[in-house]
């Protein structure tokens, strides 16, 4: 990885690995059920325990993702949300302190202009980009611009990718590499893929620093699981779940956001015997935030 | 190359100057094309056609791709694969197929000579066929049992079903909800081959969200499965090996119409969605003095936004893992596209068609819905022959463009002279009930009825 740039995000996975745990790694899309919503959940999930937030860019074409963020996506997009909600959301979640990243598929970010972009979201507080749908083969531009804001450039690695494309993909990233567990799209699955502990490994000895792992975790068990063997652990598709409520109760759904949050949490942090987030209170004092 | 500065056989000389301004600067702004890279606009192979193309795609598809690649260089020289594909074409497909001369419609295009180029009357109804047995064989080249395709209108949808029907592989098409209900009798189709249909219910529900349906299938399918895609767009190779699936298009016709008037034609016309039949007819003259003209669909007008005129009205973005022109708003989104013909709904388009607009060697125009629709009842009653909706643009194109040269010509010109090749990608059996509606010539109630038993 280029570490000539230093990483917020790699400084909080550190953080968290000095604790002897693994970081949590929140996905909230932009937007769902409503912008300000949407901010307030993010700040709702570092308050019960997230380490770094990746905000989702909503895409009308989300081809990487399963039903559930398909559905909250598309109804942001309904409601209106524009790429300036996103960057006002990275502003105001970033103040928590929390690395806060922008999960992007590639086209709004080619169509606001690749510098500009990476010059808005830097100004904004923002740690860098997610593009789940951009290599580093098709990412000159985006590694020129987020080089020179000094962004986190996260590609990803799935089980199907080569040694060589291993040592091209952990050479262009910084900040994390994000490991797709399985062959597939998000969503909460019953168990997370038998391939990702190979495949962080394989990453790791390709050359990765940090390898944070998504895709089908949804439960303090699955996160206990893979913080095993991982850097960090993704939640996406089940923490949107919580959001979804008929009933609109905005206080409900948070209370439920947080919840499942803190479980995460205590997930991360009981692979490795860390302590447990009720004592971070306690323990906050000592650890190397 | 040797013969880059005019029309080479049998030209008549002085005539039309708007044709020669527009040669003229296709040649200049070809021979730098070509100077850049030295190599003959044939040759381009991708994964990119000068600042378009590409791969845009999550990394879990990289491998299968690259084995896509790969498999498909081998092949596309191996004698085992062209004998057979060519057996095929020949023995299932009724290939080649012919041109017919159209004086009856011609004479609606300034007396320009018009040939059509018969796609329609290849088995399955349009030149989708193609491609989809070039993929077959390629499927079992690489070992997978298992195909999947998007489909628009059905057509695509229809040749992969008898493919795979006819090779024995398991086949799932996704097709927009909202297209399985305009096009009911093609699910019927694609079922009775055997094939599974998959309503996407998602996005917009049509042909797009289709596309992001199927990939989300091979990306979690991907060692079983392979994903016959429908058209010269998608991430390399599928631009390239579509392209070389369906250039036998332009390489036939090229040979016939040699054959029939003693020269090339002036101009190939074909309509533009993804542009698969396009970019098989252009692919054979693109070395050569012929202008090229893609048809796109301008639905309601361009000026309306209901349309579906990437090249015309877009602007470059990545859709469907390709940098090429694309139906956009301010923030990147997909605009929906709009159009009465569904094989050419489509807000993308494939990026050698942008690349050949960007350098001048082929021009992009709009047609309306009611333009194709006079061209389509125009067709059906000069010459007999009832087109594809999607055909029925370029063959407005020609009308349009005939009465053009003509028009700029000077006086005492033999309109004549000009010849236009059209492709008549594909047979209007499935659109009857479109026109009946469109021309009001039955009873609504009676269509729906009929639609949908």
């Amino acid at each position: 990885m280029t570490e000539a740039i230093a990483s917020r995000t790699a400084r909080a996975i550190d953080a968290a690995r000095a604790e002897g745990r693994a970081a949590l790694v929140v996905y909230l899309p932009v937007g769902y059920p409503d912008v300000d919503t949407s901010i307030a959940a993010a700040k709702a999930a570092v308050d019960a325990g997230a380490d770094i937030v990746e905000l989702g860019l909503p895409y009308s074409d989300p081809g990487m993702d399963g039903p559930v963020i398909q559905a909250a996506v598309q109804a942001a997009l309904d409601a209106g949300t524009r790429t300036a909600d996103v960057l006002r959301a990275v502003r105001e979640v970033a103040a928590t302190g929390a690395p806060t990243l922008v999960m992007t598929y590639y086209n709004p970010v080619h169509h606001y202009g690749v510098a500009a972009f990476a010059a808005d979201l830097a100004d904004a507080g923002g740690a860098g980009l997610i593009t789940p749908d951009l290599i580093p083969d098709e990412a000159g531009e985006w590694i020129a611009a987020a080089d020179r804001y000094g962004l986190d450039k996260v590609f990803l690695v799935a089980p199907s990718s080569t040694t060589e494309r291993l040592h091209l993909t952990a050479a262009a990233s910084r900040g994390f590499v994000y490991a797709a567990s399985t062959m597939g799209v998000t969503g909460a699955r019953v168990s997370v893929g038998e391939r990702a502990e190979a495949l962080v490994a394989a990453t790791r000895s390709a050359g990765a620093e940090r390898v944070c792992v998504g895709l089908g975790v949804s439960t303090g068990e699955h996160a206990r699981e893979v913080a095993g063997y991982a850097d960090g652990v993704i939640v996406g598709s089940a923490l949107v779940r919580t959001l979804q409520r008929s009933d609109g109760d905005i206080e409900a759904a948070l209370a439920d956001l947080q919840g499942l949050t803190r479980d995460l949490a205590s997930g991360v942090r009981a692979a490795r015997g860390a302590p447990a987030p009720q004592d971070l209170d306690q323990a906050g004092s000592v650890g190397s935030a | 190359m040797t013969t880059r500065g005019r029309r080479d056989e049998g030209d008549a000389g002085d005539t039309r100057d708007e044709a020669r301004r527009s040669e003229a600067a296709v040649d200049s702004e070809t021979t730098v094309a070509m100077s850049a890279n030295n190599r003959a606009l044939r040759d381009a192979l991708g994964p990119y056609f000068g600042e378009f193309g590409g791969r845009f795609v999550p990394e879990a598809l990289i491998a299968a791709l690259d084995d896509l690649t790969a498999a498909w260089e081998k092949a596309r020289t191996d004698p085992e694969f062209t004998d057979r594909l060519a057996a095929l074409h020949r023995d299932y497909t009724g290939r080649p197929s012919p041109i017919t001369e159209v004086p009856r419609f011609a004479a609606h295009a300034g007396g320009v000579r018009v040939l059509l180029k018969r796609e329609d009357l290849n088995h399955t109804g349009s030149h989708k066929i193609n491609n989809v047995l070039g993929q077959a064989l390629l499927t079992q080249l690489v070992g997978k049992r298992r195909v999947i395709a998007e489909t628009g209108a059905g057509q695509h949808g229809v040749a992969t079903a008898t493919a795979a029907a006819l090779f024995g592989l398991e086949c799932t098409i996704y097709m927009g909800a909202e297209d399985t209900r305009r096009q009911a009798l093609n699910v019927a189709r694609m079922r009775l081959l055997g094939a599974e249909v998959v309503p996407v219910e998602t996005g917009s529900q049509t042909l797009k969200d289709a596309i992001n349906e199927a990939f989300r299938d091979w990306v979690a399918n991907v060692e079983t499965t392979n994903y016959v895609f429908g058209t010269v767009a998608g991430p390399h190779p599928f631009p390239t090996l579509v392209r070389d699936l369906q250039k036998i298009i332009g390489e036939e016709a090229r040979g016939q119409v040699l054959e029939r008037i003693g020269r090339l034609p002036d101009v190939a016309i074909a309509c533009v969605g993804g542009g698969s039949n396009a970019m098989g007819l252009f692919h054979a003259f693109l070395d050569d003095p012929v202008r090229l003209i893609g048809c796109e669909a301008a639905g309601d007008g361009v000026e309306t936004g209901r349309h579906a005129a990437t090249i015309t009205a877009g602007a470059p973005g990545v859709l469907h893992g390709a940098r090429s022109y694309l139906l956009q708003d301010a923030d990147g989104q997909t605009i929906e596209s709009h159009s009465i013909s569904a094989g050419l709904d489509y807000p993308g388009v494939g990026p050698e068609h942008s690349w050949l607009s960007s350098i001048g060697r082929a021009e992009y125009r709009p047609v309306s819905d009611a333009e194709a629709m006079d061209a389509f009842r125009l067709l059906c009653r000069t010459e007999g022959i009832i087109p594809a909706i999607e055909s029925a643009h370029a063959l407005a194109g020609a009308l349009r463009l005939g009465n053009e040269i003509v028009g700029d010509a000077p006086a005492g010109t033999d309109p004549a002279e000009t010849v236009l090749l059209v492709s008549l990608s594909g047979r209007g059996d499935k659109d009857v009930a479109t026109a009946a509606s469109w021309f009001d010539l039955v009873d609504e109630n009676d269509l729906i009825e009929k639609g949908t038993s």
